[in-house]
């Protein structure tokens, strides 16, 4: 293979990328490669009966409104998805310095190396997403036939057009607003992107029919008759996920037009605009407004002023940490909504907050305990190493509890009871999530934060059905004490379960 | 810069430490460091400096042996040794989103500094060590050398008593270098003890009052330049007499390594 050349580069890349992903899947631990290939065919054959259940009656569904409105929402949904995965691995591409000194340094033309780390996003978004689809649409082959197969050919269109955009986007905000803010806009904006849609519809369904069900409105009159007929250009994406090999044609060369042109566009000036973005974050300056004199203060009050400067200082941990706020519009726009109800929509309203303080407490745990940039610094403080943890862990309190007071305290005045167990809830599955962080601490940089869950699959998973247990347990609680016995069960077996497989009491 | 009161002859005392990896990394290893002293800690690569010097600090716990600091059994009463000793590593962990005065008020607020001492300490040491016209920045733009300084600042403003130091001029620029180097000999004239790793061997030949060379985990040499050279002499037929540091160092590291 002739060295320089695009396939040479696209070869390079695609051997580090191979190796980034077995890195990433057995967490640098090639013997456990085996062990993670049968957990996927598992999940796999798992998520197989779960697609069986979700869409096996649509597979012979007739080409109607209803079903390319439901179709259409359903890869839309996946697209913005794909489009904010494509500018985080853009963004990336950008800002990381890993080897551009070393490109921009050497003979070869640059820019073919560039134009196959845009494909390169493309074609990984696309691999991302087969994955995650493959169980419906092998459900939807089996029972309805191979005119389904074209779904697959959708994706790669979408991984096209997604990493397209995703390009155009970001080398627009370059020009905008300059590359010194280009990385926190894009990176928020793609956090928003995948969370918008989802959060949209939610909305719309709690406005229209008081219930956070999707399809409520997906399936409504109002949609239906608003919808263009069934000739429309718009239904094209549904129409080759359908199997219609016209549509699919049009939709792949529409979308690999688009790629081809960001290429030919941002390629030759790309690393010019990474060379602008690594000077951006060299050269930033940020002056502190508080020039006041040094506070009285104890070991465990300079740990947690600390912790909570760090986090407010930094608006990409901020949109990081706090992007799961976002999941709480609907509920609060349900909480405005029954202001004057008084109906059972709370017992809709404490699980979805017990789960967020949940997930939040996670985060902002792992960002304490684990994400800590001076770690030899505060283990060579003159205190104990017990003192140290507790001062963390009461700055992940404080801030859960600045965050979710306001919510909970509106909640009281409509409904204590609902207020009363969700403040329990958000108190347990805080404490479960922030002892799981603690339990399987590694240290690592806080600019590592969207990497954490590569640590440990196992303190991801548990976090996640920790949370889950508890809100379903604060749900059934609102409802029954006696009956929220069972699922606290549960979730006390995922706690405990955490607890036997941290790596401290398997080594102990 | 404050004299520091001895309150003990000894600012460092080890004995039999041990610390194995895959392989034993320290072996066995006895060492003694005055109080007052700058002693520089040579050896090759993956010899055990920078395992030693992390047990020192309580950063790692030896699988056997003693460490006293000043007296103070750092294995018994970690908190009370850490009271009196200072961590800088060649990697200068410092955050990001503090300025440098505040980073040296948590570093007072963990040490318990009272804070008008602490500010007041703060201040001398950015305008000593160039750092005051940064102050209020944060230090995320900061150079090597910077950062490497607001690390120093830190572990001086709670007037520790033993400074242990791994490879702190690695990747410094000659100004910084030369800032670095007055600022620790500064605190050895005020009575303080320096314990410091470095590759750079004219360093250790022109600042420390002795040596200690280390291989495979065990001391294999210590003394002045001129002990040194005379221990290097004995096994090279005399040869060593006036030889540089670089030299001596070679010859005591060859030794070992055949004898091994």
């Amino acid at each position: 293979m002739t060295p320089g050349t695009a396939v040479w580069f696209a070869r390079h890349e695609s051997r580090l990328a191979w190796r980034d992903w077995l890195s990433m899947i057995t967490a640098g631990r090639r013997e456990r490669l085996r062990r993670v290939v049968i957990a996927i065919l598992v999940f796999a054959i798992f998520m197989h009966f779960v697609a069986y259940w979700m869409v096996g009656r649509y597979a012979d569904a007739p080409v109607d409104k209803s079903i390319l409105v439901t179709i259409t929402a359903s890869f839309l949904l996946s697209w913005l998805l794909m489009i904010s995965q494509a500018m985080e691995s853009m963004t990336r591409a950008f800002y990381a310095r890993s080897d551009l000194d070393l490109i921009l340094a050497s003979p070869v033309a640059a820019q073919r190396l560039f134009a196959v780390r845009i494909a390169t996003v493309g074609v990984s978004v696309a691999m991302m997403a087969i994955p995650l689809a493959a169980p419906f649409i092998d459900i939807l082959i089996v029972r309805g036939g191979l005119r389904w197969m074209g779904a697959y050919g959708l994706i790669v269109a979408m991984g096209a057009a997604a990493a397209a955009l995703a390009v155009g986007f970001t080398v627009a905000l370059f020009r905008i607003i300059g590359p010194k803010r280009t990385r926190l806009v894009a990176q928020v904006v793609a956090a928003v992107i995948g969370a918008a849609f989802v959060i949209g519809l939610q909305v719309a369904a709690i406005l229209s029919y008081g219930t956070i069900s999707r399809a409520s409105v997906l399936q409504s009159s109002a949609v239906l008759t608003h919808a263009p007929g069934l000739a429309s250009i718009v239904w094209w994406p549904a129409r080759a996920a359908m199997g219609d090999w016209l549509a699919l044609i049009g939709v792949l060369a529409v979308s690999f037009a688009l790629l081809v042109a960001a290429i030919a566009l941002v390629s030759p000036r790309f690393g010019e605009y990474a060379t602008a973005a690594v000077g951006a974050a060299a050269s930033s300056v940020s002056q502190s407004r508080r020039h006041s004199a040094f506070k009285k203060t104890s070991p465990r009050r300079a740990l947690r002023r600390k912790e909570w400067m760090l986090l407010r200082r930094d608006p990409w941990l901020v949109s990081q940490t706090f992007m799961q706020m976002l999941y709480l519009i609907p509920p609060a726009v349900l909480l405005w909504r029954s202001f004057d109800d008084g109906n059972g929509a709370y017992n809709l309203l404490v699980p979805v907050l017990v789960m967020a303080a949940g997930q939040l407490a996670g985060g902002l745990a792992w960002l304490a305990i684990s994400g800590e940039d001076a770690p030899d610094l505060v283990a060579t403080a003159p205190v104990p190493a017990s003192f140290i943890l507790r001062a963390k862990v009461e700055a992940v309190l404080g801030v859960i509890a600045v965050v979710f007071a306001p919510m909970v305290a509106v909640l009281a005045m409509l409904s204590p009871w609902h207020a009363l167990v969700a403040s329990g809830g958000i108190v347990i599955a805080t404490t479960a999530a922030t002892a799981i962080q603690l339990w399987f601490r590694s240290q690592a940089k806080r600019s590592q934060f969207r990497r954490r869950q590569v640590s440990s699959r196992v303190a991801t998973f548990t976090e996640a059905f920790s949370s889950i247990g508890w809100a379903a347990t604060a749900a059934v609680a609102s409802v029954s004490l006696l009956l929220a016995i069972a699922p606290a069960l549960i979730a006390l077996l995922v706690v405990a379960g955490a607890w036997i497989m941290s790596p401290r009491t398997a080594a102990a | 810069m404050k004299h520091i009161m001895p309150l003990n002859p000894f600012a460092l005392e080890i004995n039999g430490l041990v610390k194995r990896f895959d392989r034993p990394a320290v072996d066995g290893l006895d060492l003694t460091v005055r109080t007052g002293e700058f002693y520089a800690l040579l050896g090759p690569n993956g010899a055990g400096k920078t395992t030693t010097l992390r047990m020192i600090a309580g950063l790692l716990r030896p699988d056997a042996g003693t460490i006293k600091v000043a007296g103070i059994d750092a294995l018994a009463d970690p908190v009370k040794a850490k009271q009196i000793t200072a961590w800088i590593s060649d990697e200068p962990m410092i955050y990001d989103k503090l300025t440098p005065r505040e980073y040296l008020e948590f570093v007072a607020g963990l040490w318990g500094i009272a804070p008008a001492l602490a500010e007041e300490r703060a201040q001398d040491l950015l305008a000593w060590l160039d750092l005051a016209p940064h102050a209020h920045e944060r230090c995320e733009g900061f150079s090597k050398g910077m950062r490497q300084k607001v690390a120093l600042a830190g572990a001086l403003v709670h007037e520790p008593r033993v400074i242990i130091l791994d490879e702190p001029l690695t990747g410094l620029d000659a100004g910084s270098a030369r800032q670095v180097k007055s600022v620790l000999r500064e605190r050895v004239n005020a009575g303080g003890t320096i314990i410091m790793t470095t590759h750079i061997l004219e360093v250790a030949e022109r600042m420390a009052d002795r040596i200690g060379v280390i291989a495979h985990g065990k001391l294999i040499a210590e003394g002045t330049l001129e002990e040194l050279r005379l221990q290097a002499g004995r096994t090279n037929g005399g040869a060593n007499d006036g030889a540089s540091l670089e030299d001596t160092f070679l010859a005591l590291v060859a030794e070992q390594a055949q004898a091994a």
